[in-house]
């Protein structure tokens, strides 16, 4: 136990709690809640939680805000949609097609990098912000290869398509279909994801990284290289949030501007780090869960008290279901200021 | 050397490279777009839509400048701006349709007017709520102006809808000069001369002026001028208020010019409000006055000539910029 979570326990009981319910819902998904929507956000629980894991490494361990995480995941999603939309659904393109992926994502990131971090981790954030709107811009116009606005559907390896059975008899009450696979498929390279991300903030680079996010002038002068770290922990970032979109792009069969390289996306992830707790993986997995369930269900709890306050002036326009991101903003604002340490910061007191 | 002599500080030195590159840039372009005509409708369009970016990002610049706070929500008084000009274009809209000039000058005075102080306003409100209790943490000023954006943006759904309003230019201000083959659009001129004045009067302010002198000392080391007896907190609510107008202002321009609304319009152009601040050298108004008219320049002219590559060339000139000067084309002292 303690080589498999790198020493990092949860530190109270409660929150461990909560995190092993987490663990066991996710992992039980198909058969605790049968259907295609519950699945669905179980799928997207994991992958945002490998995302908003590496978008952590970033902002809570290092200490940089990037604007162009959504681009990486964005790269990932495209690189499978690409390679198996051009040459069929096979293994080996899908393997071409997330290496291929990789490769980009790493030199992009090494370049931004290099470019905004010599000068001064404040560029970054404008920097990132800037070329993630470029290449979103470029993904929707280059529509020959991307499929444009659209985006394109392909077909993924026969034995995750929802049409193949793995076992002629369905287990527990559940066939066990292809989407099942393709389900336990994201879940255990998520799972693997996140133990990895643990392994890499636990280790000696890891405490360089806080070091410098402590106080980086300090770190230089205890003899750290600070752009060399700063570099790799954005190159290690990228090519994490690059094999989440490659997840989410497997899972949905998809891959379009809208679910991989818009701005709101980006929103999200700072959303779920933040009040899930900056600084501590654990809280990207609390920030997801929380989050996509709220995303899910609170607009359904809005609606209502929408339809109560009907015929008050101004109320109902506050609660209608579209402006669920304002109470997620307030709420958002709020715990930077009282709660930096968000939800896990909290429970470990 | 008689111990009398008075010795002036030596006049500092005007860099004249980046200033060149704006009419040498425009020069290169002259062969390659062919026309004469077609450059001179590209140039004037580009020096307006310069003009504008120029109008909505000094403020930004400025505070940078001057305390050290990024603030991400800048695109939001941009909306907030436009959306105010409804509030004078609602009641006055016989004189936006009228032919009288002085009329239509009126209206868009008024228009300028409600929206500059209605963001100024917001401008104090937001310092003192949002910026004030981060101040010297950078991380959490991008976070909380980051939050800040997003509900404004959506208090602006709530308050006037989620869908786009268009809006319509006063009369006389539609239409083009023509002036030998070129066509220039009239409002395009209204744009730069509005822009000029504003550089003029900033720059002005800022050279000539006690305040202007105590926001430059503030912009090359905040503490000496408190120890001065200055009080900097104040000069700098000031400031971020003037910002936050002068983003109103451009935010207005910038809506006549688009001719519709919508909440996200001010954060579309954040983008290229940062890309401009960063290549003019953050906190410094020249350099972000030279930026916004290259960045405008490269957009038109690539834009006609390559269309695929206007897409990235904002990029590009801020790769380009930045290896050659790290610093942004004017570093400011220390920072």
């Amino acid at each position: 136990m303690n080589s498999l979570l790198s020493g990092d326990f949860p530190r109270s009981r409660l929150l461990a709690a909560i995190l092993l319910a987490i663990l066991f819902g996710l992992a039980f998904a198909p058969f605790l809640f049968p259907g295609a929507q519950p699945l669905n956000v179980a799928a997207k629980i994991c992958v945002f939680v490998v995302l908003v894991a590496s978008y952590d490494l970033l902002l809570g361990y290092t200490g940089i805000v990037s604007f162009a995480h959504t681009m990486f995941y964005g790269i990932g999603g495209y690189g499978v949609s690409i390679a198996l939309y051009s040459f069929g659904p096979e293994w080996g393109p899908m393997a071409l097609g997330i290496i291929a992926a990789l490769a980009v994502s790493v030199v992009l990131a090494l370049m931004i990098g290099l470019l905004s971090l010599r000068v001064r981790a404040i560029f970054f954030a404008m920097i990132t912000l800037a070329v993630a709107s470029a290449f979103a811009v470029l993904a929707s116009q280059l529509s020959w290869l991307t499929g444009g606005e659209d985006g394109r559907s392909y077909r993924v390896p026969e034995v995750l398509r929802p049409g193949f059975r793995l076992l002629e008899e369905p287990l527990f009450g559940v066939a066990i279909t292809g989407k099942i696979l393709s389900y336990y498929l994201v879940f255990s390279v998520a799972l693997v994801l996140f133990l990895l991300a643990l392994r890499i903030v636990n280790s000696p680079f890891g405490r360089v990284l806080q070091a410098i996010r402590e106080n980086d002038f300090r770190a230089e002068a205890l003899g750290y290289r600070v752009v060399v770290y700063r570099s790799i922990a954005t190159c290690l970032s990228a090519g994490m949030a690059t094999l989440a979109g490659v997840l989410m792009a497997l899972w949905l069969r998809y891959t379009g501007p809208d679910t991989t390289l818009s701005f709101a996306i980006m929103i999200d992830i700072l959303l779920m780090v933040v009040i899930g707790g900056m600084g501590t993986l654990y809280g990207a997995v609390i920030g997801a869960a929380l989050f996509t369930l709220a995303q899910n269900y609170l607009q359904v709890l809005m609606a209502q008290v929408s339809e109560a306050t009907a015929g008050i002036p101004l109320l109902p326009q506050l609660f209608h279901p579209d402006r669920w991101l304002l109470w997620l903003g307030v709420l958002f604002v709020l715990s930077v200021y009282f709660f930096p340490t968000g939800i896990v910061g909290r429970l470990r007191r | 050397m008689t111990a009398v002599a008075v010795t002036l500080p030596p006049k500092p030195k005007v860099d004249w490279v980046p200033l060149a590159i704006v009419p040498v840039l425009a020069l290169i372009a002259l062969p390659l777009v062919g026309s004469f005509s077609t450059w001179v409708t590209l140039t004037v369009a580009a020096l307006a839509m310069g003009m504008m970016i120029f109008l909505m990002a000094s403020g930004l610049t400025l505070v940078f400048g001057l305390m050290d706070v990024i603030n991400f929500g800048h695109g939001v008084f941009i909306s907030i701006g436009a959306y105010l000009a409804l509030l004078v274009l609602g009641p006055m809209a016989a004189w936006v349709a009228s032919d009288s000039v002085i009329e239509n000058v009126i209206v868009l005075l008024a228009c300028i007017g409600v929206a500059m102080a209605g963001t100024g306003a917001l401008g104090w409100a937001f310092e003192r709520v949002v910026v004030r209790p981060v101040y010297g943490q950078h991380l959490k000023q991008i976070l909380i102006t980051m939050g800040g954006l997003i509900v404004a943006e959506q208090m602006i759904h709530v308050v006037w809808g989620a869908s786009p309003i268009p809006i319509s230019l006063p009369t006389t201000f539609r239409g083009a000069f023509v002036v030998g083959e070129a066509a220039v659009e009239r409002y395009r001129v209204i744009a730069v001369v509005l822009g000029l004045l504003v550089f003029a009067a900033m720059y002005l302010v800022l050279n000539r002026t006690r305040i202007g002198l105590l926001i430059r000392a503030g912009v090359e080391n905040a503490e000496m001028v408190e120890a001065l007896g200055y009080r900097i907190r104040r000069l700098f609510v000031g400031v971020f208020i003037v910002g936050s107008g002068l983003a109103g202002l451009g935010g207005v321009m910038w809506a006549f010019y688009r001719q519709t609304l919508t909440a996200g319009m001010g954060m579309e152009v954040n983008v290229l409000i940062f890309i401009v601040i960063i290549v003019g050298g953050l906190g410094s108004i020249g350099g972000c006055f030279i930026g916004s008219l290259l960045v405008a320049l490269i957009a038109n002219y690539t834009g006609f000539l390559v269309p695929k590559l206007a897409l990235v060339s904002n990029i590009l000139l801020m790769v380009i910029v930045l290896l050659w000067r790290p610093q942004g084309l004017y570093p400011v002292a220390k920072r």
